[in-house]
């Protein structure tokens, strides 16, 4: 909270026409960040426990709750396409995010109440219908009340307050656990807390309609085009759809490098539960410097970057060095791979999205990287099983060494057109 | 931006921020109190060790001694329990040997497996990937299996969600390396299934070490396989049966087993002849997640949590003719196992 504030504090005391050195990011952008960390917090700190509650408590034995996993990437992916529709349709990007954050909320609400399995599943399914709602007019909010040339460091400094409260969420939760042996309640009780308050952030300090501070704001608005479909063929924004999917078809989940570490040394399979931590580490301590880099020498360039990382996080997994050094480097590479893609991604996308189109712009590129990625995972899983880990990883890590040099191509073209 | 706004937020804060405080806290004073409270059950002071048969378990009853393990004569399994000086989260135990899966609760939290000697001193761990499931020693003590879930990556979709291994203690077979059930090749109905999902818990030991009962599961279905340890291979022998457990005299196999239209999530006790391949699926209203224990050749042990406390349990008795409904056979108590020495 004290961000928010402090930052609104700041920006209001300066002159509206400020200079081109001294771009801030939107107080709108620290907001939706706010928003970001409290529903986060919210969302993984009763996810992290979910496993002990599921099995301590509930007595349900976990592969049941692969299948509640399943439902989670599902739901998720397909509500997003509709999010980002509606918001374009609309031109509410904030209500359609604020009722995607606020049936979250009522689902953390709901936990409070529910028992058994189904009970818990559907809370969960709620709960990601509501996150698969709002992820694409939020980022098309923060892409509105951004100045373009800082678009990537805006989008750092969501996914840096996001990634604080991926991180903090199941720290807290299992603070409580270790004080209190038995309080899942105490954490339900926080988690909604956190939701709800998450929401009135949004609903009473985000504006409606969102003007970019310094921009020509009343001719922009009316130049709005009315959202079509086939906006979203536009040659620019097809080929960062393209890339996106090409290297997502190359992105083997973080779960499948950390299964290879922890069967390569004691350390990394002492940790294997917490190995996650360490990636959202890197990923919260880059997001904005990444982003910065990414708004001066070109996203496209950082975002394949990125994937160069994740390159090398594959190497790095395979490499013979055993050992405490191995974890970490492999970690490090994974939250850079992260920082450098994730909000890059979207900046890139809502840069080269159509007017009055950059929800449906950004939900088409979120989608295909989730589809492609869970694609990914499917044909690595099968690799593993017929060939084992290491042949695995070194396809993936031969398709990705393929895939850099096409995505660089493709999308310098498509910085050539923007630039001219 | 006027300041009504942030002051309905600051507002709001302190009132939801607030209020889990509050509550935690008075979860928190509410655990103390009733943890420095004496045991809500009898303990008594004898070895939890030694000779005499008897029902090692997690003691879940309140105050004093939660979470650790204790044990109650075979002969007298109301009375008064002895508690141990260690904490598991699942126990299993056979003579002179015990192991121990724990949930190590922390700001980080692990989970470990710890093989005990008779006196409860460590003898090796091995580091768990999550929650722990479930651990069975062969009847001589020369094997061990455990199972635990994968649960460490929060967005992660990872095919494999139970990891386990086998390891050999002691005699010419032992080893540092566990072996691993998931580089077993498993065959249902004579065809290899090499799909990702497969997924193996649950192994129980026949006398003969080398052969083996577990579970196998992929795309949503579960087998009871027959496993052998020296040729890596795991046969299908019926479907629909996890967590086996064989009786003492090894003629039949208690498992959990999805009734027929019952929704996911819900199991009932079956019991297998294996001479005459006839299951017998035992009465009882709830349904049971556990990997039962053969308290002797005609009566099963089973847990159930209990739906009005968090962390508490029971374990429960059937008769595996399957002609009476469960009774109430262990207060407080979580993972039956039943010691012969």
């Amino acid at each position: 909270m004290y961000i928010s504030f402090a930052d609104r504090a700041r920006s209001k005391d300066e002159p509206p026409g400020r200079g081109k050195n001294a771009k801030r990011v939107s107080s709108v952008v620290v907001s939706l960040g706010v928003v970001s960390l409290l529903t986060d917090i919210s969302s993984e700190s009763v996810a992290a426990i979910l496993p002990l509650y599921l099995t301590g408590v509930l007595g349900l034995s976990t592969i049941a709750y692969g299948f509640i996993d399943g439902i989670y990437q599902g739901i998720s992916a397909i509500v997003r396409i509709g999010g980002g529709w509606l918001a374009d349709r609309t031109d509410q990007p904030k209500w359609v995010a604020f009722g995607g954050y606020g049936i979250s909320a009522l689902a953390r609400v709901w936990l409070l109440f529910a028992s058994g399995f189904a009970s818990v599943v559907g809370v969960v399914a709620v709960d990601r219908l509501g996150k698969g709602i709002r992820t694409a007019p939020r980022d098309a909010m923060i892409t509105a009340s951004s100045d373009p040339s800082i678009l990537g460091r805006s989008f750092g400094v969501h996914r840096m307050l996001d990634t604080i409260g991926a991180a903090v969420g199941p720290l807290l939760a299992f603070l409580i656990l270790l004080m209190i042996p038995t309080g899942y309640s105490t954490v339900f009780v926080l988690s909604a807390a956190c939701a709800l308050l998450g929401v009135l952030v949004l609903g009473v300090l985000v504006p409606g309609r969102i003007r970019r501070s310094g921009a020509a704001a009343a001719g922009e608005e009316v130049a709005r085009p009315r959202f079509r479909w086939r906006n979203l063929a536009d040659p620019r924004l097809r080929r960062v759809l393209i890339v996106a999917g090409v290297f997502g078809v190359c992105t083997v989940g973080d779960g499948f490098i950390y299964l290879v570490l922890q069967s390569n040394t004691d350390f990394a399979a002492a940790w294997f539960p917490l190995l996650y931590v360490g990636t959202n580490a890197v990923f919260l301590i880059l997001a904005v410097p990444l982003g910065r880099l990414a708004d001066r020498f070109g996203r496209a360039r950082i975002f394949v970057l990125g994937h160069v990382a994740l390159l090398f996080a594959y190497l790095c997994a395979l490499a013979p060095i055993a050992g405490v050094l191995q974890t970490a480097v492999c970690l490090l590479l994974l939250g850079a791979f992260y920082a450098a893609t994730d909000g890059v991604l979207a900046a890139l996308a809502a840069g080269v999205a159509p007017a009055g189109g950059t929800a449906s712009g950004l939900a088409a590129a979120q989608t295909i990287v989730a589809v492609a990625r869970f694609l990914a995972s499917t044909v690595f899983g099968v690799l593993w099983f017929a060939f084992g880990p290491v042949l695995a990883l070194a396809a993936f890590s031969l398709a990705l060494a393929l895939a850099v040099p096409t995505g660089l191509v493709l999308l310098r073209s498509s910085a050539e057109e923007r630039e001219r | 931006m006027t300041l009504l706004p942030r002051v309905i937020v600051a507002a709001a804060a302190v009132v939801l921020l607030g209020g889990a405080v509050a509550f935690g806290t008075t979860q928190y004073i509410a655990f103390r109190s009733a943890q420095d409270a004496p045991s809500s059950v009898d303990t008594a002071e004898f070895d939890t060790t030694g000779d005499s048969p008897r029902i090692l378990f997690r003691n879940t009853a309140p105050g004093a001694g939660y979470g650790y393990v204790a044990a109650v004569a075979l002969d007298d399994p109301a009375g008064p329990r002895a508690v141990s000086p260690v904490t598991c989260d699942r126990v299993d135990a056979a003579a002179n040997t015990q192991m121990c899966l724990t949930i190590d609760r922390g700001v980080v939290t692990t989970f470990t497996a710890t093989l005990y000697d008779a006196h409860w001193q460590p003898v090796q761990t091995w580091p768990l990937p999550g929650v722990p499931s479930r651990t069975r020693f062969s009847d001589d003590g020369r094997y061990v299996a455990f199972s635990a879930f994968i649960t460490g990556e929060s967005y992660a979709t990872v095919g494999f969600s139970i990891s386990t291994r086998i390891a050999a203690l002691d005699g010419r077979d032992a080893a540092e390396e566990t072996v691993d059930l998931e580089d077993f090749a498993l065959t249902v109905a004579g065809a290899p299934v090499t799909s990702v999902d497969r997924n193996f818990w649950g192994v129980t030991f026949t006398p003969d070490d080398n052969i083996f009962y577990a579970t196998a599961a992929s795309n949503g279905q579960t087998w009871l396989v027959r496993g052998d340890l020296a040729a890596r291979t795991l046969v299908a022998v019926r479907g629909n049966a996890e967590c086996p457990f064989l009786s003492p005299d090894g003629t039949r196999i208690a498992y959990k087993t999805r009734p027929a239209g019952s929704a996911a999530g819900d199991w009932a006790v079956a019991v297998l002849d294996l001479s005459t391949n006839v299951e017998t699926v035992l009465p009882g209203s709830r349904s049971v997640d556990d990997q039962v224990e053969w308290l002797d050749n005609s009566t099963l042990l089973f847990g159930l949590p209990r739906t009005d406390s968090p962390g508490d349990s029971d374990i429960w008795s059937v008769e595996a003719d399957g002609q009476a409904q469960p009774r109430l056979f262990i207060e407080h108590a979580w993972s039956p196992s039943v010691v012969r020495p």
